[in-house]
C-alpha cells in the first residue's frame, strides 16, 4: 500500500485475511452470484437458531454461578408486574414496575440513601447475565467502595426492563442506580450485558436521563473497561448533579488502582 | 365530531378523529399495548369505512395533539394548495392518489397540501399493492456530496458497526461494503460508545477513508445530534447531521431532541461545509424513525403508532433531510409483534415518506426475539425494491455485531439491485466503475470475492493514489 494513506486505512487494508482479528463482523466472506456461499448461508442460520433458543433460558439463584453471588453479596430476588416470559414480551409496561409489595421489601432489605444501587436484571438474555455477571459485580462494588462511596446491597429482578430504575430510585432514594442487564441476542454472541445508569432515577424518568455502556461481553467491552467506564460515568453524575444525554462519557476513563495503569 | 358506521345490523361509533384512526389501523402489537386498537375485525374495518368518509378539512379542524411538532405541521402547510383538496374525503383521496395523473399534481407541489395525519388515514385503507404503486411513481432527489433519489438509484448504507468502535474493524467493513457497490446513501457507524473523542476518531476516520479512495459519497456517526455538534465544535469534519425523531413534542424530548436544537444544528453543520470541498447540495440530514418510539418512551398521547410515525416524517421534512429511513422491526415484538406485522408497516412507512417528500429508505430487519427471519425480510426487501425505496442498509452478512439485530447484507443490496436493474447514485455507479468494482453497471468477478478480492483493491488505491 502507498505510504500516503493514512495508517488507519493501510492497517485495514493490510489485515485483509485476519479480518477476525480486529472484528467480529462477517467479511470478506465471498459471494455466489450476489448471494451467500452456501456455508454463510448455513451458518447464518446456526447462528439464530442459537439466538432463538438462548431467549428461553432461565436463570435461577440457586445454581452456579448466581448461588456464589447470593451467597457472597446476598444477591436476592425480586419481581416485577410480568407475571410470565410471554407477558415480558408483549408487556413492557410491566416489565418496567416493581410487583405489588416489592418497594416493601426493597426498604426493608437494602440501606437507604446510599451512594450506589446495584441491580441486576435478566433482560432478553439471562445468558448474558450469568456469563458476565460474576466478573463484574464484584470489582465494581470494590472500587466503588474504595472511592469512600456507600455501596447498598444488590438484588435480581426477573422480568425485568430498564425503566425499572425509577421504581427502584423511588423506593430506595440511592443518589445513583446501575442495572447491569442481559441485552437481547445477537448472531454473534447470545451472551452481550448492558450497564445502565441513572443519578437520582424516578417516576418519569426516560432514556434521557440515563446513560450507557453496552456489549459487555468478551469480544467486546471487557470487564474491566466496563467497570472503569462506570464509576467514571458515576463520578460525573456525583460531580455534575444530573445523568442522561448531557453527561458525556471521558475518552480517558478513571484509573482503576491495581488495573495495570491502563 | 361522533362518526358512525353500520355494517350488517351492528353499529360501531367512534368518539373523535383520535380514535377513529387508531381504531383503523392495520393490526399493531404497539397499539394493542396502548389499549387503543379496534376490539374486533369488524370494528377495524367499520373504522376504515368511516375514516374513508372523512374529508380532509377536518384533519386541520380537529388537531389530535397539541404541541410543538402540530405546529410545526400546521406551519409547513401549503394552504392554498390544501384549499383546492380540503373538501375531498380520504377515501376520494386514496383514488386520486392511484391515478396516473397524481405523480404530476404531487411535484408541482400537492404534496405540501398533505399533511402526516392525512397521509396516515390513507395508508389505513390501502392495500400492500396500493401502497407498493402509489410509492413507487414519488421521486424525492436530494443532495449532499452525491445525488440520491432518481429513478432507478437505489442506494445503500454501509453500516460498519463494531462492538467497541475498532477503527480497523469499521474501516474494513466500509471496504468490504464498497466491493459491493454499497455506500453511496453514506458511510454510517452507530458508535459503540458515545464519548465525544469517540465521535470525533471514527468522523476523522470514515473522512480519510472517503477522501483517500476519493469516493463521491458521505460519512456520519450516529451519536446523539449534540455529541456530533459538540465533535463539530473541534473540528471533527461532520457530512451528515443524524438524529432519531420521534412524531410528538414528548417523544423527541424522551430523545433530548428540539427542534430548535435540530434547526440550529443544521445551520452549523451548512455552515461547516462552505469552508470544505465536494459538497453539491445543502440536504444535511439524516433522520432515523420507526412505528412505536413514540409509545417506547411514552409520549404518544394515545395517538396510535402509523399516525406518530407519520408525524415524525412531519418533522423530518421541515429540515431538507438526505436520508430519512423508519427501522422497521428494530425495537421488538410489543410494538411489531411478528414478519406480518413488520411487513406492513414498511410498506406503509415507505408509502407515507414518499407521499410527504422525503427521501425515505428503510432498514428491513428483525431482532432475534421476534417471530421474523432472513426469509421474511428478503420479502420485505424485494416488495421495497419494487415500490421504489431510496435506499435500505448493508451490513455485513446482515448480522449487526453492535446493536445486536439483522438487517440487509451487502450481498442483499447488491443482488437486488441485480433482480429489479436498479442502480447506485450516479456519480457513486461512475466512481465504481473506475475502481474496477463494477464493469457494465454490474459487480465485476474480481470484487467481493473473498480477501483475495481486497488486494485487487488495493491496487485500485494505489493506482488512484498516484
Amino acid at each position: 500500500m502507498s505510504d500516503q494513506l493514512p495508517e488507519s486505512i493501510r492497517s485495514a487494508v493490510d489485515v485483509g485475511d485476519e479480518a477476525s482479528n480486529v472484528t467480529p463482523a462477517r467479511l470478506l466472506i465471498g459471494r455466489a452470484g450476489s448471494a451467500y456461499r452456501t456455508s454463510t448461508q448455513l451458518q447464518l442460520r446456526a447462528d439464530h437458531a442459537f439466538a432463538r433458543d438462548a431467549l428461553r433460558a432461565s436463570l435461577s439463584l440457586d445454581a452456579s454461578p448466581m448461588s456464589e453471588l447470593a451467597d457472597r453479596f446476598g444477591l436476592f430476588e425480586v419481581a416485577t408486574q410480568a407475571e410470565s416470559h410471554e407477558e415480558y414480551l408483549a408487556r413492557p409496561d410491566k416489565g418496567r414496575r416493581l410487583a405489588s409489595g416489592v418497594a416493601e421489601t426493597l426498604r426493608r432489605e437494602c440501606p437507604n440513601g446510599i451512594d450506589v444501587q446495584i441491580v441486576i436484571g435478566d433482560g432478553l438474555s439471562p445468558l448474558a447475565v450469568s456469563a458476565q455477571v460474576p466478573a463484574v459485580l464484584s470489582p465494581l462494588i470494590d472500587h466503588a467502595t474504595a472511592r469512600g462511596w456507600t455501596v447498598g446491597r444488590p438484588f435480581f429482578v426477573r422480568h425485568c426492563r430498564v425503566g425499572v430504575m425509577n421504581d427502584i430510585g423511588d423506593a430506595l432514594d440511592a443518589q445513583n442506580v446501575v442495572l447491569l442487564i442481559g441485552e437481547r441476542p445477537g448472531l454473534a454472541t447470545a451472551e452481550s450485558l448492558s450497564a445502565y445508569l441513572a443519578h437520582r432515577p424516578g417516576a418519569g424518568d426516560t432514556d434521557a436521563q440515563r446513560n450507557l455502556v453496552s456489549n459487555i461481553h468478551p469480544s467486546g467491552v471487557s470487564s474491566e473497561d466496563a467497570v472503569r467506564r462506570i464509576l467514571g460515568l458515576i463520578d460525573s453524575f456525583m460531580l455534575q448533579g444530573r445523568s442522561g444525554f448531557m453527561v458525556k462519557e471521558s475518552a480517558q476513563p478513571t484509573t482503576l488502582p491495581g488495573a495495570g495503569g491502563r | 365530531m361522533k362518526r358512525s358506521v353500520t355494517l350488517r345490523g351492528e353499529t360501531f361509533a367512534f368518539a373523535d378523529l383520535r380514535q377513529l384512526l387508531a381504531s383503523a389501523n392495520e393490526p399493531k402489537a404497539g397499539d394493542r399495548l396502548a389499549g387503543i386498537a379496534a376490539a374486533s375485525e369488524r370494528e377495524r374495518v367499520a373504522a376504515k369505512m368511516a375514516l374513508a368518509d372523512v374529508a380532509l378539512g377536518d384533519f386541520i379542524e380537529e388537531p389530535l395533539l397539541e404541541d410543538d411538532v402540530t405546529g410545526l405541521i400546521f406551519d409547513s402547510l401549503d394552504r392554498n394548495a390544501f384549499a383546492q383538496i380540503r373538501s375531498l374525503t380520504v377515501g376520494e383521496l386514496r383514488e386520486r392518489v392511484l391515478s396516473p395523473e397524481f405523480v404530476g399534481e404531487w411535484e408541482r407541489g400537492l404534496k405540501w397540501a398533505l399533511t402526516p395525519e392525512i397521509v396516515s388515514a390513507l395508508a389505513r385503507i390501502m392495500s400492500a399493492r396500493d401502497l407498493i404503486s402509489a410509492a413507487a411513481p414519488l421521486r424525492t432527489i436530494t443532495r449532499c456530496r452525491n445525488t440520491m433519489g432518481e429513478r432507478g438509484v437505489f442506494g445503500v448504507r454501509i453500516q460498519p458497526n463494531h462492538p467497541t468502535d475498532d477503527i480497523a474493524g469499521v474501516l474494513l467493513s466500509a471496504l468490504d461494503g464498497l466491493m459491493f457497490g454499497c455506500g453511496d446513501a453514506v458511510i454510517g457507524v452507530n458508535p459503540a460508545g458515545d464519548s465525544i473523542e469517540n465521535v470525533i476518531a471514527l468522523e476523522n476516520a470514515l473522512h480519510d477513508l472517503i477522501d483517500t479512495l476519493h469516493a463521491p459519497t458521505q460519512s456520519c456517526v450516529l451519536a446523539h445530534y449534540t455529541t456530533q455538534l459538540a465533535a463539530l465544535e473541534r473540528g471533527a469534519p461532520i457530512d451528515l447531521l443524524f438524529q432519531s425523531i420521534g412524531g410528538t413534542e414528548a417523544t423527541n424530548a424522551g430523545f433530548g431532541v428540539t427542534l430548535q436544537g435540530l434547526a440550529e444544528g443544521r445551520a452549523a453543520v451548512l455552515d461547516s461545509h462552505n469552508s470544505r470541498n465536494g459538497f453539491i447540495g445543502d440536504n444535511v440530514m439524516y433522520f432515523e424513525t420507526g412505528q412505536g418510539t413514540a409509545l417506547s418512551v411514552e409520549g404518544h398521547g394515545g395517538v396510535d403508532q402509523l399516525t406518530c410515525e407519520a408525524r415524525a416524517y412531519g418533522v423530518a421534512r421541515a429540515f431538507d433531510p438526505f436520508l430519512v429511513n423508519s427501522v422497521v422491526g428494530f425495537i421488538g415484538p410489543e410494538y411489531l409483534a411478528d414478519s406480518t406485522e413488520i411487513m406492513r408497516a414498511g410498506l406503509e412507512d415507505h408509502f407515507m415518506g414518499k407521499l410527504l417528500g422525503l427521501p425515505m429508505g428503510i432498514d428491513v430487519c428483525y431482532t432475534n426475539h421476534v417471530d421474523a427471519n432472513q426469509d421474511t425480510t428478503d420479502q420485505l426487501l424485494v416488495l421495497l425494491a419494487t415500490a421504489g425505496c431510496n435506499f435500505v442498509m448493508g451490513v455485513p452478512g446482515s448480522d449487526d455485531v453492535m446493536l445486536n439485530y439483522q438487517s440487509t447484507s451487502y450481498h442483499d443490496a447488491a443482488g437486488v439491485r441485480e433482480l429489479v436493474g436498479a442502480r447506485p447514485a450516479p456519480e457513486f455507479e461512475a466512481w465504481l466503475q473506475q475502481m474496477g468494482i463494477f464493469i457494465g453497471g454490474r459487480l465485476s468477478e474480481e470484487s467481493a470475492n473473498g480477501p483475495a478480492s481486497l488486494r485487487l483493491f488495493a491496487d485500485s488505491l494505489r493506482a488512484l493514489d498516484r
